[in-house]
């Protein structure tokens, strides 16, 4: 197995997939409107103009105003600054504790790979998000707080996975020669099986980012999620449920904004999968 | 069966010991005292919360004692006094709420069952038709959608601007005055949106599962031997591969019940019915910290016996299971 080979590949099968690059344009541009926010924003998603309350769509304001008069698209603009923060932090957190957990018991085995198994179980047993309200209940709801909570209750899936991996690599001879040679547990772990047993943690990874923007905007939309003033997809939607019967917009833009990102990423999260392994092809 | 069933429930044991276990080190997640934290952030939490979260938790006491304390008053199933004013049992209070909210859950778990299943077979036996394509599409734009926004939309369109449905609560402000008969449409009305909405994001994630279970069934050994001895392709599908299909499925419904009882957090309180979720969104606005832990654990428990009856039923229905466990 030459791994050029093995990439370039990956890459041809990827590039075929024209729902998987449509995905990847989706996110491409997420990261592309985030960065450019301060440049792309008409105007600034603070500023409040009493002159213009709820504001219907129009040029000025493309996508109407808020209650408080700010313009809704340079607000949604500066949201997506959340939407990517959060799919990066929550489930960068979410991969590490994932691949470390499952590394662990799938390579140890016995009572340590017992142990930990059954802690994702019992982890699992809590409605994910009834767990997270309890700990935004007892943190502050912010920012850096919600990212580490939905990661630090997403890493179970990317767990089984790795462990499941490690297991019917842990007995391959390229992990026995390392072992031959000497090479301790934990270079065995991370140096020689882990860079094998990514493939499908990658593909969990992207998915998991689109579940992540999914609960943060949920979170927010009830209010205990990115607080305001600082614009979130999710607490614009809370001024459209405030004023579902005067302001359409609100309501329409936003989720419209979370539904295409979280698309994007499960398209591109999939095109990953297929390409990586056809076998694995639902 | 009967001794399947007992060797289950003890296997629970040191899940639901495990469940207080991580319930109780959310609540100790706070900097410093629970009680600092309650006073300090909630004007509405004076001394005496303050002394009644030491007394329920025995604050001054070393940690172990404190969760021994904590599992004794658990067993018994005393959750506490909540941190409101009216001061009522915790477990009163869920008890209260509780039905609403399974009545919602096993109308929505109706709901994908009736739609999806069929819509799963017909994908899978039409692979690639237009039905097909257009049912994938359906799902890749199902999972995406915040189930919070399509509520939202539907109730712009069917509560403001058409009128059609009610958007919030469980029953019209004139309920009293009205017939029996109109009582209960009364209800059925206001249950319509909650039950859809909750059942939107299983639907497609059933309706997948359940063609791809089709389109593996369908190429087993066993449907061809159906076929090669002249049984009708109506036959095969229904009575060979459907009922072979279904199997796994009763499994998926026993994991959903987290997601559903995480769900109706977000619908009870979007459309103001008074059930599990919204109490608990509630407690969690509020900090009420005694229901916020008494809804933990009942959820967490709530999905154990979820995975349990479905276990169960899996049992009961998959004859291979069924012999070997006689």
């Amino acid at each position: 197995m030459n791994r050029p080979g093995l990439y370039a590949d990956f890459w041809r099968r990827l590039r075929r997939n024209r729902l998987a690059l449509a995905g990847g344009l989706v996110v491409v541009s997420l990261f592309v409107v985030s960065f450019l926010a301060p440049w792309l924003a008409p105007y600034d998603p603070a500023y409040i103009d009493v002159s213009s309350v709820l504001e219907g769509p129009s040029k000025a304001h493309p996508f109407g105003t808020d209650p408080l008069g700010r313009d809704v698209l340079s607000r949604m603009i500066w949201g997506s600054r959340i939407s990517l923060k959060v799919g990066f932090v929550a489930v960068g957190l979410a991969t590490m504790i994932g691949i470390f957990f499952g590394a662990v018991a799938g390579y140890y085995g016995d009572w340590v790979d017992a142990l930990i198994m059954r802690f994702v179980d019992l982890m699992l047993c809590f409605p994910a998000f009834f767990l997270i309200l309890a700990v935004i209940a007892i943190l502050e709801p912010s920012i850096w707080n919600i990212m580490i909570v939905i990661g630090v209750t997403g890493w179970m899936g990317v767990a089984r996975l790795v462990r499941a991996e490690f297991l019917t690599l842990k007995n391959r001879e390229f992990v026995l020669a390392a072992r031959a040679l000497g090479a301790s547990d934990r270079r065995i772990i991370f140096a020689h099986i882990l860079p094998n047993a990514l493939a499908p943690v990658l593909v969990a990874a992207t998915l998991g980012v689109a579940g992540a923007i999914l609960t943060e905007s949920a979170l927010s939309f009830l209010g205990i999620g990115v607080q305001p003033p600082t614009p979130s997809w999710g607490n614009i939607l809370t001024e459209g449920k405030d004023n579902i019967s005067l302001a359409w917009w609100l309501s329409l833009y936003p989720g419209l904004a979370i539904l295409v990102t979280v698309l994007g990423y499960n398209l591109l999260g999939e095109g990953i999968r297929d390409s990586l392994d056809p076998r694995l092809r639902v | 069966m009967l001794e399947y069933i007992a060797k289950r429930l003890i296997l629970m044991i040191p899940l639901l010991v495990g469940i207080t276990l991580v319930s109780f080190v959310v609540i100790h997640l706070a900097p410093g005292k629970p009680t600092d934290l309650a006073t300090m952030m909630n004007p509405k939490a004076s001394l005496e919360a303050k002394q009644r979260l030491e007394e329920l938790y025995g604050l001054d006491k070393p940690l172990h004692v404190q969760y021994w304390n904590w599992l004794k008053r658990l067993a018994k199933l005393d959750f506490g006094r909540s941190f409101s004013p009216d001061r009522e049992l915790v477990l009163t209070k869920i008890g209260g709420r509780l039905p609403i909210t399974i009545l919602i859950n096993v109308l929505s778990m109706a709901l994908i069952f009736l739609v999806a299943i069929p819509i799963g077979v017909y994908s899978a036996t039409h692979q690639n038709s237009l039905f097909d394509r257009g049912t994938t599409v359906f799902v890749f734009v199902g999972f995406a959608t915040p189930t919070f926004w399509l509520a939202l939309l539907l109730m712009i369109l069917f509560g403001v601007h058409l009128g059609w449905l009610p958007i919030s609560g469980l029953k019209s402000l004139n309920y009293d005055q009205l017939s029996p008969l109109k009582q209960f449409g009364d209800r059925i009305a206001h249950l319509i949106l909650p039950v859809l909405l909750s059942a939107f994001g299983g639907l497609a994630g059933m309706s997948r599962y359940m063609r791809s279970n089709m389109l593996e069934v369908v190429r087993q050994d066993y449907i061809t031997t159906a076929r090669a001895k002249g049984l009708s392709e109506r036959t095969v599908i229904y009575k060979h591969a459907l009922r072979n299909a279904l199997m796994p499925v009763i499994t998926i419904l026993g994991l959903s019940v987290p997601s559903l009882i995480g769900g109706s957090v977000i619908f009870e309180s979007i459309f103001a019915i008074p059930g599990m979720g919204q109490l608990f969104y509630a407690s969690v606005m509020s900090r009420d910290y005694p229901t916020v832990m008494g809804g933990l654990v009942i959820g967490a428990v709530l999905t154990l016996g979820g995975n349990l009856l479905a276990d169960i039923g899996y049992a009961l229905a998959d004859p291979r299971i069924r012999e070997a466990r006689r």
